[in-house]
C-alpha cells in the first residue's frame, strides 16, 4: 500500500486535501432519526425501505436504548417489487395502520432509502397525497436518508431542508435570528439565555420541539448553523430570503464566543457589552478546560470520517487544549461553511475527504496517534491492536456545544486516555 | 409492505455475515451501499469482536448507479484478495445491490481468482438472517467438501463428529461449542472439524471425514448436515441438547450413531435436585410464555415443564422454516403456537397470556419491562449483556444449572411470596417494590395493561364481564405476580356460568373451582 496520496489543494484555504473514493465506514443518513425522534416530540420518522434498514436502525439506536420509538420501517417485500402489489397502496396501507396506532402523531416523515430510491418510488408524490388525506390534522414530510446519497449528520440536514418550505413566512419588520441545527435542551436553554442578556430577544430554533411552533422566517431572518453539517438546509434557509451569519460553530470557548460573536456583530452590540456578556460564561469554560489539559496537550490524534464535526472538534483540540493533529478525515469538507474554521487550522495537518477504510487504518497504525476518534465498527479492533480510541457517535448525542459544555467536551477524550492509565488488566 | 418497529432477524447477508466473521481465512465481499458497513457493529460493539468482520463493501453511491457499479465491485473483490489474501472468498450482493443486479459471482469468476469464490444468491426481500447463513454455510460445504476427505484427516480409531452450526453473534454458541466439545470428549468421540466457528477453509473440506455430524443449531446447520447425509451418508443428530432430559437423550442418540454404549451419567450437574429440592415448590405451575428463535423455545418450553414443573401458556418462534417443530411441540403443551416475527403480535400476545415469567429474546425482555413481568433470555436476538464474559452455555448440563439460575433468579422468592401474600400493605415490603433479591430493579408489579378490544370486530356487549367494586378490591389483595391468573380464572369461571357482574362470592367461587 504504497501508492502515492491523491492530494490536490483546496481551492480556498490552498491546503492540500487528500480525496479518497474507496470502502467507507461510515453510517448512512437514516441514523440521523435515532436523535432527530427524540428531538421533535410530535414528529413521526416511517422509513420506506428494506430490513436493512430497519435492522440498522435498531443496531445503531439498540446500543443505547431500547423502547418503543417514534420511528419504524415499513419493509418493501417481494410482492411489493414484482409489482404484485401497488406499492403506494401498500404505502397509504401502512401510513394507515401506523396512525391509528399514534394519534398523537402531527409531522410524519417518509424517510427514502437505497431500496426506495433505486426502485424510484416517488415519496414526494406520496406525502403529497398522504398530507391531503390526513390534513389538517398530521403534516406528512418526506427525506431521503439514503446511504447512496447521504452520510451519518446528512440525514439531518436532509430533514431539516424537507421543512424548510413549511416554515410560516416571517410576518414582522424586525430582524430574528434563527439557530439551525439540532442541540441539546439545555445547550438550547443556555444559548437562549445569553441571547436574551445581549439584547437578542427574537431568536429562534430549528428544529424546534414541536410540529406546531415552527420558526418562521423571511428576508429579515439571520441564522447561525449551530451544526456543520447542513449544506442542503442553508441553501434552502436562504432561498427564503434568510442571511447566514458567517461564524465559527460553538464547540469550545473559541467557537463559543466567535458564534455569539457574528450574531452580536449582526446586531450591533457593542464589543464591551458583548464582553461583559460573556465574561463569566467564558471564564467557567476556561476554568473547566483546564482540568483536563495535562491529561491532554501534546498528544496527538487522528479521526476518521464520521460526523461532519471533525474539523472544529480538531480546532478546538488542538488550539485550546494544545493537542497535535495528525489526520483530521470527514465524510464531507463544506468549504464555504467551514471556511473560517478551516483558517484557524494549524499548518501541517492532514485532511482527508471521503474515505478509503484499510489505507485509513495503514496510516492511522503507521502514525500510532494517543487517540483515535472513529466510528463504531473500527473502535474495538483498534482498541485491540493497542491504540486508544473514542466513538465519534458520542460526540453526536452528547451535549458539547457551548461554553457550559465545553469542559464536557474535552473530558470525552480524557476519559479513555485516562481508563487506558487506571487499567491493569 | 410490513409495518416493523423492531425486527427479529437481519437480513440473510448478515446471516451470510455471521458465518464469514465465524471463520478464520475467508474473506465476503458485499456489493452494497455505504449505510450496510453499520452490520460490523453488530460483531464489533455487541459481540465484542476485537477485529473486523472480514467483509469489504463495495460502498457505491448514487452517481455511480448505472455507469460503473461493476467495475467497483469488480475492483473492490481485486484488492480485497490482494490484501487479505484469504484461502476462500464469499461475493454477493444486499438489498440495494439485488436491485441494481451486477451478478456478484459472474463479476468474481472473471477475475479468475487463484482461491475458490463462492457466489451467494440470498433474496434481501424474501428471506432473512438465519436463513442466510443456513444458505451460505450449506453453499460452502457444497464448494469446499473435499471427496477424499479421509486422506485429509488423521484418522484415529475413535468414532468420530463433526460440530455443525456455531457462527459469530450466536446466543452463547462459544460456550456451547465447550460444553459439548468436553461431552464428546468424556464420550469417547473425536470431533473432527467445528464449522463455522474458528473453521478455516480447509477445515471444511475435511468435513466428509466425520462418521456423523452433530448438528448444534439447526436454523443454521441443518440444510447443511441434510446435503452431508445425501452425499456422503453422513447421520446427523436431531436432538438439540438444552436441558438435563435433552442432554441425556443426545447423549443417547450420540451414542447410537457412534457405536458406542451409551454411559451411565453419575453427575448431570446440580439443575435436577435444586429443581427437586424444597426450596423450589414454590416453582411449581409458575405460568411461563416463552418465545424464540423455534430451536430454542421448544427446548425451553421441555425444560420448563418438565425439569422446574412450570406451566407453559405461551409458546411461539419468529422463524417460519421450523414452524412445524414448534407446531408440534406447542400441541404437546396444549397451547396455541404462536408464529410471527411482529413484535407488537408478541407484546398483544404476552399482555394476554399475563404470565408470571417470559423466556424470550431481547424483545420480550423489552416487553416484560413494559408489564411488569419477570423475563430471562434464551434466544436470539440479544443484547451485549446478553455476551457474558463468565462461562454461561446453554447447553449440556453445565448449561442446565445456567437455565435454573437464570430463570428462577428474576422471579420473587418462595417465603418472601409468602410473606407478600400475607401483609399487602407493608409500606416498605410490597410487591410493588419488586423482588427483595433484585435491590428493587427486578420487575416492580404493574397492573396489566387492560387489553384493548379488537377495532375491527368491537366488544360485544352482551358477552362483557363486570367486576363490582368490592371485588375488584379484593382482587388486588392479590400479590401481583399471580393477580393475572386470579383474574383470568375468575372470568372464565364467571363466562361458563353466564354471570355478567363478578362479585367477592365469584372470585373465591373461582379459587375453589381452580385451585391455587
Amino acid at each position: 500500500m504504497t501508492a502515492p496520496l491523491d492530494i490536490s489543494p483546496a481551492s480556498c484555504t490552498q491546503r492540500p486535501i487528500l480525496r479518497e473514493r474507496g470502502q467507507r465506514e461510515v453510517f448512512c443518513g437514516l441514523t440521523g432519526i435515532v436523535w432527530l425522534h427524540r428531538k421533535m416530540q410530535d414528529a413521526f420518522f416511517l422509513i420506506v425501505g428494506s430490513r436493512t434498514c430497519a435492522h440498522l436502525m435498531q443496531s445503531a439506536a439498540g446500543v443505547m436504548i431500547f423502547a418503543e420509538p417514534r420511528f419504524a420501517t415499513a419493509i418493501i417485500e417481494e410482492r411489493d417489487l414484482a409489482g404484485m402489489a401497488d406499492a403506494n397502496e401498500e404505502l397509504d396501507k401502512t401510513v394507515k395502520r401506523l396512525l391509528a396506532r399514534r394519534p398523537d402523531i402531527k409531522l410524519l416523515f417518509l424517510v427514502g432509502s437505497c431500496p426506495s430510491e433505486v426502485i424510484k418510488l416517488d415519496l414526494s408524490r406520496a406525502a403529497a397525497r398522504l398530507s391531503k388525506a390526513y390534513a389538517p390534522k398530521v403534516r406528512i414530510l418526506n427525506y431521503s436518508g439514503s446511504g447512496i446519497e447521504t452520510t451519518f449528520t446528512q440525514g439531518e440536514d436532509a430533514c431539516l431542508a424537507s421543512m424548510v418550505p413549511e416554515l410560516p413566512a416571517e410576518a414582522s419588520p424586525e430582524p430574528s435570528l434563527l439557530v439551525v441545527g439540532a442541540l441539546a435542551d439545555v445547550v438550547e436553554d443556555q444559548f437562549k439565555r445569553l441571547f436574551e442578556q445581549l439584547g437578542i430577544d427574537r431568536v429562534r430554533f430549528f428544529p424546534s420541539g414541536s410540529a406546531d411552533d415552527l420558526p418562521a422566517v423571511g428576508p429579515n431572518t439571520r441564522f447561525l448553523l449551530a451544526q456543520p453539517f447542513l449544506g442542503d438546509t442553508a441553501r434552502l434557509l436562504e432561498g427564503r430570503g434568510a442571511k447566514r451569519l458567517p461564524a465559527l460553530f460553538p464547540l469550545g470557548v473559541e467557537g463559543t464566543a466567535g458564534f455569539f460573536k457574528a450574531a452580536a456583530d449582526a446586531w450591533n452590540i457593542d464589543a464591551d457589552k458583548f464582553d461583559s456578556v460573556i465574561e463569566m460564561p467564558r471564564a467557567r469554560a476556561e476554568k473547566a478546560l483546564e482540568r483536563y489539559r495535562d491529561a491532554l496537550a501534546g498528544k496527538s490524534i487522528f479521526f476518521f470520517p464520521d460526523s461532519q464535526l471533525e474539523v472544529p472538534l480538531a480546532r478546538f483540540l488542538s488550539r485550546e487544549i494544545g493537542m497535535t493533529l495528525t489526520e483530521v478525515g470527514t465524510p464531507y469538507l463544506h468549504m464555504e461553511h467551514l471556511d473560517r474554521e478551516l483558517t484557524l487550522m494549524p499548518d501541517g495537518v492532514r485532511l482527508s475527504e471521503g474515505q478509503d477504510v484499510d489505507k485509513q487504518l495503514d496510516r492511522c497504525r503507521a502514525e500510532r496517534p494517543d487517540i483515535s476518534v472513529c466510528g463504531l465498527g473500527l473502535a474495538n479492533p483498534l482498541e485491540a491492536e493497542g491504540l486508544t480510541t473514542k466513538w465519534a457517535i458520542e460526540l453526536v448525542f452528547t451535549p458539547i456545544q457551548g461554553f457550559e459544555q465545553a469542559g464536557d467536551l474535552a473530558e470525552l477524550f480524557a476519559r479513555p486516555m485516562n481508563r487506558r492509565m487506571r487499567l491493569a488488566v | 409492505m410490513q409495518l416493523a418497529v423492531w425486527t427479529y432477524e437481519g437480513p440473510p447477508h448478515v446471516g451470510a455475515m455471521r458465518v464469514a466473521t465465524a471463520m478464520k481465512d475467508v474473506h465476503y465481499v458485499l456489493h452494497a451501499p455505504q449505510g450496510d458497513t453499520y452490520a460490523d457493529l453488530l460483531f464489533t460493539m455487541i459481540e465484542r469482536r476485537d477485529a473486523r468482520p472480514p467483509v469489504t463493501y463495495t460502498t457505491f453511491q448514487a452517481r455511480d448507479l448505472g455507469a460503473d457499479t461493476a467495475d467497483i465491485f469488480k475492483r473492490a473483490a481485486r484488492d480485497a484478495y490482494d490484501r487479505f489474501q484469504p484461502k476462500a472468498m464469499f461475493v454477493g450482493a444486499s438489498c440495494t445491490a439485488e436491485l441494481i443486479q451486477d451478478d456478484p459471482g459472474g463479476l468474481a469468476k472473471a477475475l479468475a481468482l487463484p482461491v475458490p469464490v463462492v457466489p451467494l444468491e440470498l433474496p434481501s426481500y424474501t428471506r432473512k438472517e438465519n436463513w442466510g447463513a443456513a444458505e451460505t454455510f450449506y453453499q460452502l460445504i457444497r464448494a469446499l467438501a473435499d471427496r477424499n476427505a479421509e486422506k485429509l484427516s488423521q484418522k484415529t480409531d475413535r468414532p468420530s463428529c463433526n460440530l455443525l452450526g456455531p457462527t459469530a453473534l450466536g446466543f452463547r454458541h462459544r460456550d456451547d461449542v465447550k460444553e459439548i466439545s468436553n461431552l464428546l470428549f468424556h464420550l469417547g468421540v473425536e470431533i473432527n472439524v467445528i464449522a463455522p466457528m474458528n473453521a478455516k477453509a480447509a477445515d471444511i473440506a475435511r468435513i466428509p471425514a466425520a462418521d456423523f455430524n452433530v448438528v448444534l443449531y439447526p436454523e443454521i446447520a441443518d440444510t447443511a448436515a441434510r446435503w452431508l447425509e445425501r452425499e456422503f451418508k453422513q447421520p446427523f443428530t436431531k436432538t438439540v441438547p438444552i436441558g438435563v432430559g435433552a442432554t441425556r437423550d443426545f447423549i443417547k442418540e450420540v451414542s447410537d450413531l457412534a457405536g458406542i454404549d451409551a454411559p451411565d451419567i453419575e453427575d448431570a450437574g446440580n439443575m435436577g435436585w435444586w429443581s427437586r429440592s424444597i426450596d423450589s415448590t414454590y416453582l411449581t405451575g409458575k405460568r411461563v410464555f416463552i418465545f424464540g428463535d423455534a430451536t430454542h423455545a421448544v427446548a425451553a418450553a421441555r425444560v420448563a415443564s418438565e425439569e422446574l414443573a412450570f406451566e407453559v401458556v405461551g409458546l411461539g418462534c419468529y422463524n417460519r422454516e421450523f414452524a412445524r417443530d414448534l407446531r408440534a411441540a406447542a400441541k404437546r403443551y396444549d397451547v396455541e403456537p404462536l408464529i410471527t416475527d411482529d413484535y407488537l403480535v408478541v407484546e398483544d400476545a404476552i399482555a394476554k397470556a399475563q404470565p408470571e415469567l417470559v423466556l424470550g429474546t431481547q424483545m420480550e425482555r423489552h416487553i416484560a419491562k413494559r408489564l411488569g413481568i419477570p423475563c430471562a433470555v434464551i434466544s436470539a436476538p440479544v443484547h451485549v449483556h446478553d455476551f457474558p464474559a463468565r462461562y454461561a452455555p446453554q447447553m449440556g448440563f453445565e448449561g442446565a444449572n445456567v437455565l435454573f439460575d437464570t430463570w428462577v433468579h428474576p422471579l420473587v422468592m418462595g417465603l418472601e411470596e409468602h410473606l407478600l401474600h400475607m401483609f399487602r400493605d407493608d409500606f416498605e415490603f410490597n410487591d410493588e417494590a419488586g423482588a427483595s433479591h433484585l435491590g428493587g430493579h427486578g420487575a416492580a408489579s404493574k397492573e396489566p395493561p387492560t387489553v384493548e378490544a379488537d377495532p375491527e370486530t368491537g366488544p360485544e356487549a352482551d358477552n362483557v364481564i363486570r367486576w363490582e367494586p368490592a371485588a375488584e378490591k379484593e382482587l388486588k389483595k392479590i400479590p401481583f405476580f399471580v393477580r393475572g391468573k386470579a383474574r383470568r380464572n375468575t372470568e372464565n369461571y364467571a363466562a361458563e356460568r353466564q354471570i355478567q357482574l363478578i362479585s367477592v362470592d365469584t372470585l373465591y367461587d373461582a379459587k375453589a373451582h381452580y385451585g391455587r
